[in-house]
């Protein structure tokens, strides 16, 4: 049975996210603790604000050895929202440059547009085929974001969008996912992303 | 391509929703929570919900048959269960723990007005504490003897910043979106003020709500064809007709506005 665990890092929407996965009736748990991440079949990690106080925060609160063995050894399927995206890059530049969690390789760094944050209803620009995509009713979703995580590995990225220039808004390496729009904010369209990432085992 | 918004706003006065003119008038409008369901299922961009109650604690009515809720923390959390769209939440905040409490019972985003022209450090304190993305400054202008004026306290008192010196602050200090009322057309159905959008367009480096005067869909138009705002808001033209968003979009998207493609959502 899918279970997810929504880790609780002290982000502020961990509670939209639990919305929607309730919504969609599915368990779900909000915790920091290994025996949750143990027990979940899929691992959400939320995210708004800055990178630097973010992994800080996701540092203190999570035992990253021990989530790391759970998604680089056991490869559960793992989905970074936002923030929780960048946070896979080696390193984010926002306020002073930050270590990430290093497990796709690139770098957090401003967007290059006149008028930042980027919000709003955007498109996606599919590069390869994907069953997150399945069943999507058109290709926008909700940004809130200044910085973007370019990709090393241009073959990591599964959608871009743009905004001026382009960025990558989705990256998948494997069983990891990262989405840098807010599917919990993004109506059905968000729901459906969020629906196909659960049927990932 | 980024989408322009189309943002229906919400006035709550003492646990009932209302509709307003030149910031005075108020009729009720029913359940509040009701309302943000309809928005939801007409495909709403974006949902911006004021409390303008003056008095905090005098909200909810003894006279009407359903049950109003007790306060307006828990009308946020309760839609928020249904409502996957981003909400901005304003009115009464007056420091960090203010929007904190917010942002815990499902905003994504507060709006600030008073409080910020009061004490605009409280702008950068916000932006640093929950980030930029997170901050709308709201901005209530009224025009005097042919001059753009800021107004504060619900319009009532007059600030003593200008207008171009006050959107610098804004930036500056790292609010990330504006929300520019207009005093004068609030409730007149005339439009929106498109010479006050040029000036505000033309001095911000952050997206700009365009709010107050939305009388016919024409007038979103305009407010989007003649100046650069990001987003288009409006409160009394969403609540008196079926649909109402859902057409809004429709007319916009038929004119190549870049909206949405309007649709039709189930919530259940």
């Amino acid at each position: 049975m899918i279970k997810v665990c929504i880790l609780d890092y002290g982000s502020g929407n961990v509670m939209s996210v639990q919305n929607l996965i309730q919504h969609l009736k599915i368990k779900s748990i909000v915790s920091n603790k290994n025996s949750d991440i143990k027990n979940s079949t899929h691992i959400i990690l939320p995210g708004v604000g800055a990178f630097g106080e973010s992994i800080k925060k996701l540092k203190k609160k999570i035992d990253i050895k021990y989530l790391e063995k759970e998604i680089l050894v056991k490869k559960k399927p793992f989905l970074g929202i936002c923030v929780g995206m960048q946070l896979l890059a080696d390193t984010g530049e926002e306020f002073g440059k930050h270590k990430g969690l290093g497990w796709i390789k690139g770098q957090v760094v401003k967007l290059k547009s006149k008028i930042l944050p980027h919000i709003g209803w955007n498109e996606i620009v599919l590069k390869k085929k994907n069953l997150i995509f399945n069943d999507l009713i058109d290709k926008d979703f909700y940004f809130v974001n200044s910085f973007h995580f370019n990709v090393k590995d241009k073959k990591l990225i599964l959608a871009n969008t743009k905004y001026e220039n382009y960025f990558c808004s989705i990256v998948n390496k494997e069983n990891i996912y990262g989405v840098q729009f807010h599917p919990e904010k993004s109506q059905n369209n968000g729901k459906q992303i969020i629906k196909n990432f659960l049927k990932i085992s | 391509m980024k989408k322009k918004r189309l943002i229906p706003v919400l006035l709550l006065k003492d646990g009932n929703l209302v509709q307003a003119h030149n910031f005075k008038f108020y009729q009720n409008l029913g359940n509040p929570e009701q309302a943000v369901k309809r928005l939801s299922e007409w495909g709403s961009d974006e949902l911006i919900y004021l409390d303008i109650s003056k008095k905090k604690h005098e909200i909810g009515r003894s006279d009407i048959k359903y049950k109003s809720s007790s306060n307006f923390l828990s009308i946020i959390k309760k839609f928020s269960k249904f409502s996957f769209m981003p909400t901005t939440i304003g009115g009464n905040i007056k420091n960090l723990f203010d929007v904190e409490k917010r942002l815990l019972v499902g905003a994504d985003k507060v709006s600030i007005n008073s409080a910020a022209l009061i004490n605009p450090k409280l702008i950068s304190e916000i932006a640093k504490e929950f980030g930029s993305q997170c901050l709308v400054i709201s901005v209530d202008v009224k025009k005097i003897n042919g001059q753009y004026k800021i107004y504060f306290n619900h319009g009532i008192d007059l600030s003593n910043f200008n207008l171009k010196e006050w959107l610098k602050i804004i930036y500056n200090n790292g609010a990330g979106e504006i929300l520019i009322n207009s005093i004068d057309r609030d409730g007149s159905k005339e439009g929106y003020d498109i010479n006050l959008l040029k000036i505000v367009t033309k001095h911000s480096k952050i997206p700009v709500i365009a709010c107050g005067g939305v009388g016919t869909f024409t007038h979103f138009y305009q407010g989007f064809k003649k100046t650069n705002i990001d987003a288009a808001a409006a409160a009394n033209i969403f609540h008196y007709s079926d649909q109402s968003v859902f057409l809004a979009k429709n007319f916009l998207y038929k004119k190549k506005i870049k909206v949405r493609k309007p649709s039709l959502i189930n919530i259940n």
